[in-house]
């Protein structure tokens, strides 16, 4: 008998990719998985950082996934090339800053990549027909596969059989008629399916996995990019428009007020980056101060600083100033009253 | 055989993972690789990653905000 052929899956640690992985491991086929981290991956980060999720089960879903699957999984950082991708999406944003369209050719043009130099045979997803408004609609899918360059290399097990027939079926590598028809937003059919395979716990299904579907934190982004007058950005900034409150009090600067424990010690890694303030006499929390800031706007930043922490009643209260440079200084304000505090300044 | 580290603190998973997994891939069978993380959940993700590539985890603590696993690569 001939060897296995091989399949490169894109498991992004969400049920769809899961029984994709399934359907072709029923048919012999030796798979192995391909996890890609943009940056903007929910998974693992906000639960690394917040105190209050720290004692929660952090396990990251796609290494879990492989690992009920018995497959190998690759994780590759894409974290650098997908600013083009999100930058300039050809295709357009969805509802928030999800540029999912050109995410998933940009993923399955990878994914061609990595099966060409490791010598694997096709690649699959767990995309469904109907399932997602933007990347996952009839009219979308072949232009995921033509825009990609995989052309018929690219397998869809779960919905196959409302597409055109693809390479490994036609060379009869797969059995189309043990592949699905599954179409539409139900998740029905998955959760039978699962059953069906003995999978009884998996993550949420698809869609809540990307920070830029979040309308929160879509806004955050753009007001970055406004403020700073370029479309860019660094590996840093998109994780602390993860953390804490954000409020831009000025046009010139933004403050990143963390909520709590987990947070301060994370906005402590920045500050040789940052100017940050903190309450002297009070608990509070500590503050990051984005942008250039003149005396006024200090001024302003510590009152507001004052504001959040258990001092807010206090007639005046004493706020460090810390320049990145470790250089510190005190200032006494009188906290701001909560009236004053605006509320378009919330990002 | 022969040992080495990496140093990942700062980074939040799964870029730990992909450090390792990456510095591995240039290593040999029976070769050591120590990594350090300050994002706790490394000892959940390394040792799975580990298990599901084929390497072995030899040692894995922590000592307060930094985690240090050491990784014996497979065959």
């Amino acid at each position: 008998m001939s060897e296995a052929k091989k399949a490169a899956v894109l498991v992004s640690g969400g049920l769809d990719s899961m029984l994709a992985v399934r359907v072709l491991q029923e048919q012999g086929i030796h798979v192995e998985g391909i996890n890609f981290y943009t940056g903007f991956c929910v998974e693992g980060h906000t639960h690394a950082i917040r105190k209050k999720d720290q004692k929660k089960d952090k396990r990251n879903n796609a290494l879990w996934v492989a690992e009920q699957l018995g497959i190998k999984l690759h994780i590759v950082d894409i974290v650098e090339e997908y600013k083009d991708v999100l930058l300039n999406p050809k295709h357009g944003y969805g509802a928030n800053m999800n540029p999912c369209l050109d995410c998933k050719i940009f993923m399955v043009k990878k994914a061609l990549e990595w099966m060409q130099k490791h010598e694997f045979d096709f690649i699959a997803t767990g995309e469904v027909v109907g399932q997602r408004p933007m990347s996952q609609r009839k009219d979308t899918m072949p232009v995921v596969s033509g825009e990609s360059g995989a052309e018929d290399l690219l397998v869809r097990p779960l919905c196959a059989k409302n597409l055109p027939s693809t390479l490994p079926e036609r060379e009869g590598w797969l059995d189309r008629e043990k592949l699905y028809d599954f179409s539409g937003r139900t998740r029905k059919p998955q959760m039978a399916l699962a059953k069906q395979f003995g999978f009884e716990d998996y993550a949420t299904p698809a869609g809540g996995c990307c920070f830029l579907t979040d309308e929160s934190y879509s806004v955050k982004l753009v007001d970055l990019w406004k403020a700073r007058g370029s479309r860019d950005y660094e590996m840093d900034d998109i994780m602390l428009l993860k953390v804490g409150r954000h409020l831009r009090p000025r046009d010139n600067f933004k403050m990143i007020v963390s909520r709590e424990e987990g947070e301060n010690n994370f906005l402590q890694g920045y500050k040789n980056h940052y100017i940050t303030m903190r309450t002297i006499d009070y608990p509070g929390p500590l503050v990051l101060i984005d942008g250039e800031v003149g005396d006024e706007d200090i001024e302003l930043a510590a009152r507001i600083t004052a504001r959040f922490g258990k001092g807010k009643s206090a007639a005046e209260v004493a706020v460090e100033i810390r320049e990145p440079d470790g250089a510190s200084r005190e200032i006494t304000v009188n906290p701001i009253s909560p009236g004053d505090i605006e509320k378009s300044w919330y990002i | 055989m022969a040992n080495f580290s990496i140093d990942t603190r700062g980074l939040l998973c799964p870029m730990p993972v992909i450090r390792a997994q990456d510095r591995v891939e240039e290593l040999q069978p029976g070769d050591r690789l120590e990594v350090i993380s300050s994002d706790p959940g490394a000892l959940n993700d390394i040792p799975a990653w580990c298990r599901i590539n084929g390497h072995a985890v030899l040692e894995k603590n922590q000592d307060g905000r930094e985690v240090r696993i050491v990784i014996k690569v497979g065959g």
